[in-house]
């Protein structure tokens, strides 16, 4: 079994529902940080942050810039910024254009994470109305690292699942439930 | 990862620090203190749109064509601003920190890597609304002597006056936006009231020093960019622009808390990162 160090999601509409979900369903000693970009408006208060340390065990914030991520903590890019991963694996907040519509986007995250993290990186894509994040998910796919996307069936919007598994992306499809199960057991040293 | 994909990505890596390297040593551009991921997402996407073989193909390019290396220079620009973004920032200074500067009898401003100029204009009509503007001297610095005369010009597009309006109107303006600018086709364009105490010079952050003691300095969304040994350099910077009582303001995002030179401010206003130079005796 891969060490693996960080788990990153994206997320887009219905995303709210189904981080709570898939927060709801880790352990409380779940090992990795978590990194997510969730779509969202960008003069948005970060209401999300308040709403997943509700139903989260692991400690939820907005990531900070040259920031580490830590063990027992997950963190949300800001509204309107992209967030990137350095080679050092610290964050890194910019301004630059949207990519996919989005600031933040799921694919600025996933190509950074997959180049500082290498196979030693979980990506998930869940739900939403669009295809941002599917070439980022390939990217940490290509690079060894373990992908897995919610199962359109049982997403709240499929397109951007589908979208993903259309990429040729995903190592497997899963229900929120399921991935909550396979994370926690990866966490706990257990099969992946 | 296999091996043929890591010794990808380590000679795309050494490659773009080459690159870099060679447009601090030909042109005086310095970027080695960037942020690294997003230098290479830049400097990556100017290589799809290029055409070219690789990023070495780039350097010799770069070296040898200065329509190419301008392109390079905009890509690792921070272009995307507007007018009175984070408008509650604007409203903060409007209610906070200009009784503050209306206690001086000439107040130098100083807007830090001010690409476009879509906040320097936000700045001197509040600076109007509030009454100071004929005693105020603003310095709008960007490193990009392209983007300096686009600030300069102060046109935008029209479609974007909207957004800016909603801003404005957020931030507490007194008027409306639209008595600020002349309409030309598609184009809006800041009318010349507002630019006359503007000085628009380009100043790089990373390679210049200091080039005036002023009041207040705005620098927003620029540290994000920059490793911290950079930031602390260009902290530095401010400090020595700034006397006891001045103003620093950074971006939503940016923090003064890790800087070797945070015992040099105290926290004003720290939710909107507005800060105050200390006295010292």
């Amino acid at each position: 079994m891969k060490p693996y160090k960080a788990v990153v999601i994206g997320s887009s509409a219905g995303g709210l529902n189904a981080l709570k979900v898939l927060f709801g369903g880790l352990d409380e000693h779940f090992s990795l940080p978590v990194i997510i970009v969730q779509h969202i408006s960008p003069n948005a208060e970060n209401y999300l942050i308040h709403i997943l340390n509700e139903f989260s065990k692991l400690k939820v914030k907005e990531a900070d810039e040259k920031e580490m991520p830590g063990t027992g903590m997950a963190y949300l890019a800001p509204p309107n910024y992209h967030l990137l991963i350095e080679p050092d694996c610290t964050f890194t907040l910019t301004i630059g254009e949207r990519v996919n519509y989005a600031r933040p986007s799921i694919d600025v995250l996933f190509e950074t994470a997959a180049e500082a993290y290498k196979d030693q990186l979980i990506g998930i894509i869940l739900t939403g109305a669009n295809s941002d994040g599917s070439k980022g998910l390939k990217k940490i796919r290509d690079f060894g690292g373990l992908t897995l996307v919610q199962d359109p069936e049982t997403a709240e919007v499929d397109s951007m699942p589908r979208a993903a598994i259309q990429a040729d992306a995903a190592d497997r499809i899963l229900s929120l439930e399921e991935i909550a199960v396979l994370l926690n057991g990866i966490s706990s040293g257990g099969v992946d | 990862m296999n091996k043929n994909q890591n010794d990808t990505l380590e000679n795309q890596d050494i490659e773009i620090r080459l690159l870099v390297e060679a447009i601090y040593q030909k042109y005086g551009y310095d970027f080695r203190n960037y942020s690294q991921a997003h230098v290479k997402r830049r400097i990556l996407n100017r290589f799809n749109l290029s055409g070219m073989k690789n990023i070495a193909e780039m350097i010799h390019e770069a070296l040898t064509n200065t329509k190419f290396v301008d392109l390079i220079l905009m890509d690792l620009s921070i272009t995307v601003t507007e007018m009175f973004r984070d408008p509650v920032f604007y409203r903060e200074l409007r209610e906070e920190i200009m009784p503050l500067l209306r206690n001086y009898p000439f107040i130098k401003i100083w807007h830090a890597g001010c690409s476009s100029g879509e906040e320097v204009y936000s700045m001197a009509i509040l600076l109007k609304e509030e009454g100071l503007y004929e005693r105020a001297q603003i310095y709008a610095t960007d490193f990009n002597p392209v983007i300096i005369k686009q600030a300069k010009d102060g046109v935008y597009p029209l479609n974007r006056m909207k957004e800016f309006t909603l801003n404005y109107m957020k931030a507490g303006g007194k008027n409306s936006l639209s008595d600020y600018y002349t309409i030309h086709y598609d184009s809006a364009r800041l009318l010349d009231v507002l630019k006359k105490n503007i000085v628009f010079a380009t100043h790089n952050l990373v390679t210049d020093g200091v080039f005036a003691e002023v009041n207040l300095v705005v620098c927003r969304n620029v540290l994000i960019y920059f490793n911290r040994q950079l930031q602390d350099k260009v902290i530095k910077l401010f400090v020595d622009s700034l006397p006891g009582g001045g103003i620093l303001c950074l971006g939503s995002k940016e923090s003064l808390q890790f800087s070797s030179h945070y015992s040099e401010f105290n926290p004003l206003l720290p939710q909107e990162k507005i800060y105050i130079r200390k006295v010292t005796l």
